[in-house]
Formats: structure tokens, C-alpha cells, sequence
């Protein structure tokens, strides 16, 4: 195969002469990450650095008695032994909670654990050393007295009143419970003619970056600041954080974030261990730094998906689905994770469920349940893979029970693309969505027709090959509804600066950043597509809380939504500015003249007028002879957020065609499809590899991954050994295809295109498992991740 | 603690290079520590990842896999080195053409396995490519735009048109 551009370049109405809107254009700083030149956290060194290990509670829950630093403090190259009572002095502890998730409760959480550990893997001392080694033999001469307690780690019983409440503080060990209820469920269900109910599980899993966290942080006791490099996807959120936690104010500090290797909504959460190494910077007065190692990883990353969810069905023999009913359960560890909370993915579950679907008739319950397992919180697509399995999933075995064709069942309830602005039966609101076409443009893409009937010949030669869909709705571009609206200090706004340098080239500074995603690509493009320079006229600062507009950085798929409508902005305000000093020199109207490619022209015949070199030169170093008072102003600032809705919410639709091999139970992927909608595309190759991505990372949870606990709360598979993910062999190529809904928010009509993938893949992938096992009569599965001993089991064999 | 230390004379991206190093040490922390080549990246250590791998005597190895006191007269190679020496140029254009990288950690690593595939000549399968490919985890791309890029510079290196 040779490379060809994914997708052809979308013509907009935001085609400006040179637009880069709809180009599949490279990324500007690829380069130095190919050559062995990024600089990623974990390379970060500092004069006077120290390095920072933790002992981990090796039990779910326990007490801890003593802590004998003793030798530890003796050992070669160690600074300091540090328990949480003692880092207490500097740090405060947190609650994650949110007022809008009502009655949701956390208990207070220490950055090292005091007098008690509720997950193995806890920090209960800090070893500070010259060198991670050294802190590491430090940390083995540390020596703790535990009394081992109870460990909760069933959400099945969490609640039942013979097990242990894990906080005093709190009742109960219940986080957060909502229960919604739209239609008349109990009317739907009577009305149908069949009703499917079943249960379905995902298993817990966990981002796996292969960046693990890491931290630098330096006090500087003499300027009064602290520097922190933080491999974070929310620089002014965590800026807010320390702030609030170390007795600072917010001015006092700057977090600086450079290439991140890898994200996936891992590194957007508040971590104990990485407040603590900011705490002992302060403490002791020098840098500090902490990398998480893979087993520290599995044990500390955020854990996502642990949901049980009984759900049922209702549907006429026409096709039409008549009702909805879902309860999902959910243990989420021992601590609602700070600020976002642990309750966010089971609202989300609660409000995607049957969200592209017209039947209005809903009944739902969440519970959220507190555990002594590894904390749970916001990964990659946050509740959708969950929500649109369950949907998807019962949506097939509907079909198959009335003797439908998945394709036509879904034509017969989805929302009309012509129906809106519309709602989901959790009252979630769409702007416009296109699951109509978006269904038609797949069924072309993937010869649906053709498959079925290879399906069915290869059948009778004993080839089992499934073919499985999903369509989905997807969260992106959140306004302060996700999380300001409950009290958390997280920016739903951004903002970009734009400044003409000496030269004629422009600088952006944005807030929102880079982790792969290709937020610097899309800003540089929306600004020189805006302002009227090429692309390598742009430089884009980003990840600095020193040197960029106030925002929330990038996460939800807000980057390019938000972020680049703000660069768009600013860009066309600077153009606007730089044209009236330009008016001024020219003695022109500055509405006649537009800038083209670096170069002021006239706007009807595009005419060279004057170079933004020259303006630039005149500007700076010879006002003087501007007219008097003519002022120019190189630098404008636009700031964007959503207002008419809550989500851009965005919609698709997957397909996946595979084989089971029914004596060994393994599944070979063959082909992946995707269609969807993110709205205008601003770059079709990044969007279409955000997807690919996200595809990938659904099949993950699909096949392979899963955090297996046993009874006692002890992590069995905690390393990339035993925790499988994709590896290249085992996927398929991925096709990508796109219907263009944009959004009126916006001038630039973007929305949000990194959760897609992950969103439908695992329902996807699911059916298409159970569609290749029906001939045999295996009873459907849907109990994630769908591994070779569970295929067989459904096929009898074992 | 001499028993605990090693020294060691190797070439490092062409460089000779003396050092006394930690017996325990591994080679990845010994080039991204002690030589200050961090393009070689440490993501598991435990050799599942590849996002340490780099070049000993001409073959590609988990740095992580391997103690630097047993680099003692080897020739090792880093992404740097590599890359700047415009062996594999023509990999890192296709790569970024095809956007085959996102965050990039694993980039370094995933070039050298490229490279020791293509420089085996001819113009291997995809599958065959994947194949090379799976000792390098990477959790961005969903590895379609990987393959496609390795492909097309197989395709290149011997003389096919695009």
C-alpha cells in the first residue's frame, strides 16, 4: 500500500485563500520526537535534584501501626525518609467531590497515607535520595507495622450490612446513587413484543501510557515560587491545585508541560504521589522528582470501566424499540479521585444509554460503590464504551430475536437526521447529529451485502466470522456543565494570544496542549488560516501556565472545538489590528486589503500591497513615522467557550468483521470500519488517527484487558507481561470515513473526534463475536474483555 | 563498593566512551543517566514495551534487558546516532507524512525495529510487518498509520514507485 491522504480535503465556507482548514497537513514538531530530542518529563534533570520513592502498602486495608525509618535514613545516598503525618505540615489533604453530582461523598485523602492504607499500593512513606536507585534501597529498609483489616472488594456486597464500612466518616460505603426515569418504561415494556434482558460486565482496565507519570518539582525558597514540569493534560487546573494544597497562591506558581508520552485522560486526575513530591520539594527545599515505574503504574494509574450492568430491552416485531431499562453498579475504590470524581463515568453510563435512539421510554439506576481496590476515575471516552455496549448490545440480540437485520433495526429507531435539534432519553441535548448517513456511508464503505454472503458461504466450510456494529453519540467540546458548574476551578473556556514578531511570523499561546494528539497542528492551522501566514510562519507555545491564556488544556476532546476557535479568533483579531496600522502606512481603507500568505494584499484583486515583514519593521523600530497617533497593536487575544449547549455532542457508527476460532477460542480481527461526525474536520489525517487510536484502544478492552483482582484486593496481573494490550499482530487495519455536521457555536463548526474510537469499539467488537457464535447456539456474550477460556466456555467446550 | 561497579569502554553513536558504572545498572538508565541520550525511553522494564530499544554490534536490543557492564567493547547505537547519521531518513519522512506517531514515546524504539526489518531488503507483507512490529508497544496510533509508512519506504527501497 502506498500512502494516500485518508480522506479527500472537506471544502468549507472557512476557506480562506492558503486555508489549511481540511488539510491533511504534518504536524510541526514530529521531528524532534522521531530524532531522540523531546523532552518528555521523565528526561527533566535539575541542579540539586533529588529523586523520590514510595514505600506501597502491600495490603488492601490496613492499619498502620509503626514506621521505622531508622536505617532507611542511614542508607547511601538517602535525604530524607518522610511519613504522611510529616508531609502533612505542608500539605492539606483533598475531598473529590462535586455539588451537581448530588449526594455524591468522598473522605478526606493524604498525599502519603496517615495511620491507615485502603488500596495495595497506597503511599505510606516517602524515601528521598540522590538517585531513584538509592531511594528505591532506601525504601527497603524502611520498615512499617501493618494489622491487616477487612478488605471490600466485591461492589456486589459493598453495601450489604455485614460488610465493613471503609470510612468512618462516611455511613455507608455508597458514593453517589442517581436513578432516572423518562416515558413510561412500564408502558413500553407491555406494548413490546419481545423483551431481552441480560448482563452485561467490563472489566476493570487501566490507561497503560507508556510515558508513566512523572513529576519535577522545585521549590524555590528564595524566589517564593514553585516550578512544576508535569507530564499533565490540565496545566492551569493543577497550578490551582498546588496552590490550594501547599498554602500558595496560584501566581506563585507555574506548572510547565512538554511532550507527554501519552494520555488518554490518565493524566488529567490528582495524584497522591505526585503531591507529595511537590510537597517535599517545599519541605525540603530542593527539586524533586518522581516516576511512576509500570508497577507502580498499575497499582496508582487511575483503573476505569469496573461496571456490572443489568439492562433490558423492549421491541415490537416491527423493529421499534418501546423501552430501556438499565442498572448499573460500579466500584470505584476507596476514594472518589480529586477533582473530577469517581462518579462521572456511571452519570455518563446513566446519560448515553439509548442516546441515539428515539425511543424515550428510560429507566435508570448508578450505584457507585467505595472498595479497597486501586481508585477508578476518567479514562478515554468516559463511560461511552459502557453505555454504547449495552445499547448496541441489546439492539443485536433484539434483532435477532424478532429476526431483523442489525443494519435495519438500527434505520428504524435512530434519531432522523432531519429531527433536530432532538434529545436522548436521558434528556442529553443534540445540536444535529447524522446517524442516518453516517449508517449508509458505512453500510457503502464496508459492502455490507458482500460480507454477509461471504459470512455464509465461508459458514458452511466451518469459518466462523462475525460481523458486529455500534453506533454511539460522543461527549465533546464540554461547556461548565461538565465540572465548573459542581465547583472544581477546571476552565471550560479557552484562550489564545496572538502576537506579530519582528519578522512578519506570529507566535499563539494557547491553553490547551499537546499529548500526540495534534492540538499543536490544529492551532497552528486555524491561526494561519485566520491571520493569513503559512504554517511555518507559526510557532504555538502551549503547556506553560507562565506563558499562556488562562484554560482547561486538553481533555473530553476539547482541543481542537475550543482551543482552535479561540486561535481562530485571535487570529482574525490580529489580522484586523495589523490592517489598520497597515491602512495607516498605505493611507488605504483597511477593510480593501486582506493579509495572503504573509503578505498585506488588496482584497478584491490580491495585489501585493505591503509584507508583514515590513509592517513588523516599521512598527517596532520606526513609529515614528506612523501618523501621529496611530498606536499599533501586534498582540490580540480571544477567549471561547460553548454557550448554546451544554456538549457538542457528536455521533458514528462502527463495524468489525472477525474470526473465531472455535476449537481454540481466539479471535482474529480482520477489518475495522468507522464513520463519523466530528463537525467540521480541521485536519482529516490527525482525526482519522485519532480514531484509529481510539478504535484500538476499545479493542483493548474488548480482548484483552483487565486489572484482575483477587478477594483480598491484591492486583494478580499487575505488569505488561500478565496486563495484555494490543500489540500490532493481533489488529486489523482500520477504515475511517466522515459525514460533516458542524456546530453553529462555533465560526469554525468543529467538535470533538478523540473519543469516538474507544466509544463504539468494545460493543462493536462484542457483537460481531456473538453474530460468528450464533450458528452454534453459544449462549451471547457480554462479559468483557471476551478471552479465548470465555469464547470456549460459551461454546461448551470447556 | 567496588565489587559493585564496572568499567567500561564502548562506542556510543561512534563516540568512545570510559565510564565506572553501577553492576545493577541497566543499559537504558547507563545512556539516558550517565550520557544524557534520552531519546531511549524507559516504559516497562521488564522488556514487554520496546520503547528502550536501541542498537548493540549491529542488532537491535531491550536496553533495559541488558546490564551496560555487559557493553563492555560494544558497539551501541541510539536513536540519536541513527538519526542524525541520515541512515533512516527516509523512514522518519514517511512516518511523519503519515502521521505514524502521536505522543512519540515509543517512536525511537519503533524506528530502529523498522529499520532492522527494511534493512533486511525486499518488501515484506503487512502482516509481515506487523509481525517485526510487535515487540513495540504503542498505545496512540492503533498501528494501521505504523504500517503504512514501513510499507511504503519497503516500497521505495526497492525501487517501486508510489
Amino acid at each position: 500500500m502506498k500512502i494516500v491522504e485518508d480522506s479527500p480535503p472537506i471544502l468549507t465556507a472557512l476557506d480562506r485563500p492558503n486555508s489549511y482548514i481540511g488539510r491533511s497537513v504534518p504536524r510541526p514538531n514530529m521531528a524532534r520526537l522521531m530524532q531522540g530530542r523531546a523532552q518528555y518529563v521523565s528526561d527533566v534533570v535539575l541542579p540539586r535534584m533529588a529523586h523520590v520513592a514510595f514505600v506501597r502498602s502491600p495490603h488492601a486495608h490496613a492499619k498502620i501501626k509503626s514506621i521505622d525509618a531508622g536505617a532507611a535514613k542511614k542508607a547511601p545516598g538517602v535525604i530524607a525518609v518522610v511519613t504522611g503525618a510529616e508531609l502533612a505540615t505542608v500539605i492539606t489533604p483533598w475531598v473529590g467531590v462535586l455539588t451537581h453530582l448530588k449526594g455524591l461523598k468522598s473522605a478526606p485523602q493524604n498525599a502519603i497515607a496517615i495511620d491507615r492504607a485502603c488500596w495495595a499500593g497506597e503511599a505510606v512513606c516517602a524515601v528521598v535520595a540522590r538517585s531513584r536507585a538509592e531511594a528505591e534501597d532506601g525504601c527497603g529498609l524502611v520498615g512499617v507495622d501493618y494489622e491487616e483489616l477487612p478488605a471490600v472488594t466485591d461492589p456486589e456486597t459493598a453495601l450489604g450490612p455485614s460488610t465493613p464500612v471503609i470510612h468512618p466518616s462516611i455511613a455507608d460505603n455508597l458514593c453517589f446513587e442517581r436513578v432516572h426515569v423518562a416515558g413510561d418504561p412500564d408502558k413500553g415494556f407491555a406494548e413490546a413484543d419481545a423483551v431481552v434482558e441480560t448482563t452485561f460486565m467490563f472489566g476493570r482496565h487501566t490507561g497503560v501510557c507508556n510515558e508513566p507519570r512523572a513529576i519535577v518539582a522545585d521549590w524555590n525558597a528564595g524566589d517564593a515560587r514553585l516550578t512544576v514540569y508535569q507530564g499533565t493534560q490540565a496545566p492551569h487546573m493543577m497550578q490551582n491545585l498546588f496552590a490550594k494544597h501547599l498554602s500558595l497562591e496560584e501566581h506563585q506558581i507555574r506548572v510547565v508541560t512538554k511532550d507527554v508520552g501519552g494520555s488518554f485522560g490518565i493524566k488529567v486526575h490528582t495524584y497522591a504521589d505526585e503531591m507529595a513530591t511537590v510537597a517535599l520539594s517545599k519541605l525540603l527545599k530542593r527539586p524533586t522528582k518522581f516516576v511512576a515505574d509500570r508497577i507502580e503504574s498499575f497499582v496508582t494509574d487511575i483503573h476505569a470501566r469496573d461496571h456490572r450492568v443489568k439492562a433490558k430491552i423492549g421491541v415490537k416485531n416491527d423493529g421499534t424499540i418501546t423501552a430501556w431499562e438499565i442498572d448499573d453498579l460500579t466500584g470505584i475504590g476507596p476514594y472518589s479521585v480529586y477533582p473530577r470524581t469517581s462518579g462521572i463515568e456511571a452519570n455518563q453510563v446513566v446519560n448515553l444509554t439509548g442516546g441515539p435512539y428515539t425511543c424515550p421510554n428510560y429507566r435508570a439506576r448508578a450505584r457507585v460503590v467505595f472498595q479497597n481496590k486501586n481508585v477508578m476515575c476518567q479514562y478515554r471516552a468516559v463511560g461511552h464504551p459502557i453505555a454504547t455496549a449495552v445499547t448496541e448490545g441489546l439492539i443485536e440480540l433484539a434483532a435477532q430475536k424478532i429476526g431483523m437485520d442489525p443494519l435495519e433495526i438500527r434505520r428504524r429507531n435512530l434519531i432522523a437526521d432531519d429531527a433536530h435539534p432532538s434529545q436522548g432519553p436521558s434528556g442529553i441535548k443534540f445540536e444535529a447529529l447524522s446517524h442516518h448517513s453516517a449508517l449508509a456511508h458505512l453500510d457503502s464503505m464496508m459492502n455490507y451485502a458482500g460480507l454477509r454472503a461471504e459470512q455464509e458461504k465461508l459458514r458452511k466450510q466451518g469459518i466462523y466470522r462475525g460481523i458486529g456494529f455500534a453506533s454511539f453519540v460522543e461527549v465533546t467540546n464540554p461547556s461548565a456543565a461538565f465540572y465548573g458548574v459542581g465547583g472544581a476551578r477546571i476552565s471550560a473556556q479557552d484562550g489564545a494570544t496572538v502576537r506579530l514578531d519582528g519578522t512578519g511570523a506570529i507566535f499563539c499561546h494557547t491553553g490547551v496542549s499537546e499529548q500526540g494528539q495534534g492540538a499543536e497542528a490544529v492551532i497552528a492551522q486555524c491561526v494561519a488560516t485566520s491571520f493569513g501566514v503559512a504554517m511555518d510562519r507559526v510557532r504555538v507555545i502551549m503547556g506553560d501556565t507562565d506563558n499562556t491564556p488562562y484554560g482547561g488544556g486538553t481533555w473530553a476532546s476539547r482541543a481542537a472545538g475550543i482551543g482552535g476557535e479561540a486561535a481562530w479568533q485571535a487570529g482574525k483579531a490580529l489580522r484586523q489590528n495589523v490592517l489598520a496600522v497597515a491602512g495607516s502606512i498605505l493611507q488605504a481603507k483597511p477593510e480593501t486589503m486582506d493579509i495572503r500568505n504573509g503578505i498585506v494584499v488588496d482584497a478584491a484583486t490580491g495585489a501585493e500591497r505591503i509584507g508583514l515583514d515590513e509592517v513588523a519593521r516599521i512598527c517596532y523600530f520606526r513609529p515614528d513615522t506612523l501618523p501621529v497617533g496611530v498606536q499599533a497593536e501586534l498582540v490580540a487575544t480571544r477567549h471561547y467557550v460553548p454557550r448554546a449547549w451544554a456538549f457538542a455532542f457528536t455521533n458514528g457508527i462502527q463495524a468489525s468483521y472477525l474470526e473465531v476460532d472455535t476449537d481454540s477460542g481466539f479471535v482474529k480481527l480482520l477489518k475495522h470500519w468507522c464513520v463519523e461526525d466530528c463537525g467540521t474536520v480541521i485536519n482529516p489525517q490527525l482525526v482519522d488517527e485519532q480514531v484509529r487510536g481510539g478504535v484500538v484502544q476499545g479493542i483493548g478492552a474488548a480482548l484483552f484487558e483487565h486489572c484482575l483482582y483477587d478477594e483480598r484486593g491484591q492486583l494478580l496481573n499487575g505488569n505488561m507481561a500478565d496486563y495484555l494490550v494490543p500489540m500490532a499482530v493481533e489488529m486489523p487495519d482500520i477504515e475511517v470515513g466522515h459525514v460533516v455536521t458542524p456546530t453553529a457555536d462555533s465560526e469554525l463548526g468543529a467538535k470533538g473526534a478523540g473519543e469516538a474510537g474507544t466509544a463504539g469499539a468494545p460493543g462493536c467488537v462484542m457483537n460481531a463475536i456473538n453474530d460468528a457464535l450464533r450458528p452454534l447456539g453459544a449462549a451471547p456474550l457480554t462479559d468483557m474483555p471476551f478471552t479465548p477460556d470465555k469464547i470456549l466456555q460459551a461454546l461448551g467446550k470447556v | 563498593m567496588s565489587e559493585h561497579r564496572c568499567d567500561i569502554t564502548l562506542t556510543v553513536n561512534g563516540e568512545s566512551v570510559a565510564e565506572s558504572v553501577d553492576a545493577r545498572k541497566t543499559l537504558v538508565d547507563f545512556l539516558r543517566d550517565d550520557l544524557v541520550l534520552t531519546g531511549s525511553h524507559v516504559g516497562c522494564e521488564h522488556g514487554v514495551c520496546g520503547a528502550c530499544t536501541v542498537r548493540v554490534d549491529g542488532v537491535i536490543v531491550r536496553g533495559c534487558l541488558m546490564l551496560a557492564a555487559q557493553c563492555d567493547g560494544a558497539r551501541v547505537e541510539t536513536i540519536e546516532g541513527v538519526s542524525d547519521g541520515g541512515e533512516i531518513a527516509d523512514l522518519q519522512a514517511a512516518f511523519e507524512q503519515r502521521n505514524a506517531l502521536q505522543c512519540g514515546f515509543c517512536t525511537p524504539g519503533m524506528l530502529l525495529t523498522a529499520q532492522e526489518l527494511l534493512a533486511g531488503g525486499g518488501v515484506p507483507s503487512r502482516e509481515k510487518i506487523r509481525e517485526q512490529i510487535s515487540g513495540n508497544y504503542c498505545r496512540c496510533t492503533g498501528y494501521h498509520a505504523i504500517v503504512d509508512a514501513i510499507e511504503s519506504v519497503a516500497q521505495a527501497r526497492a525501487g517501486n514507485k508510489p
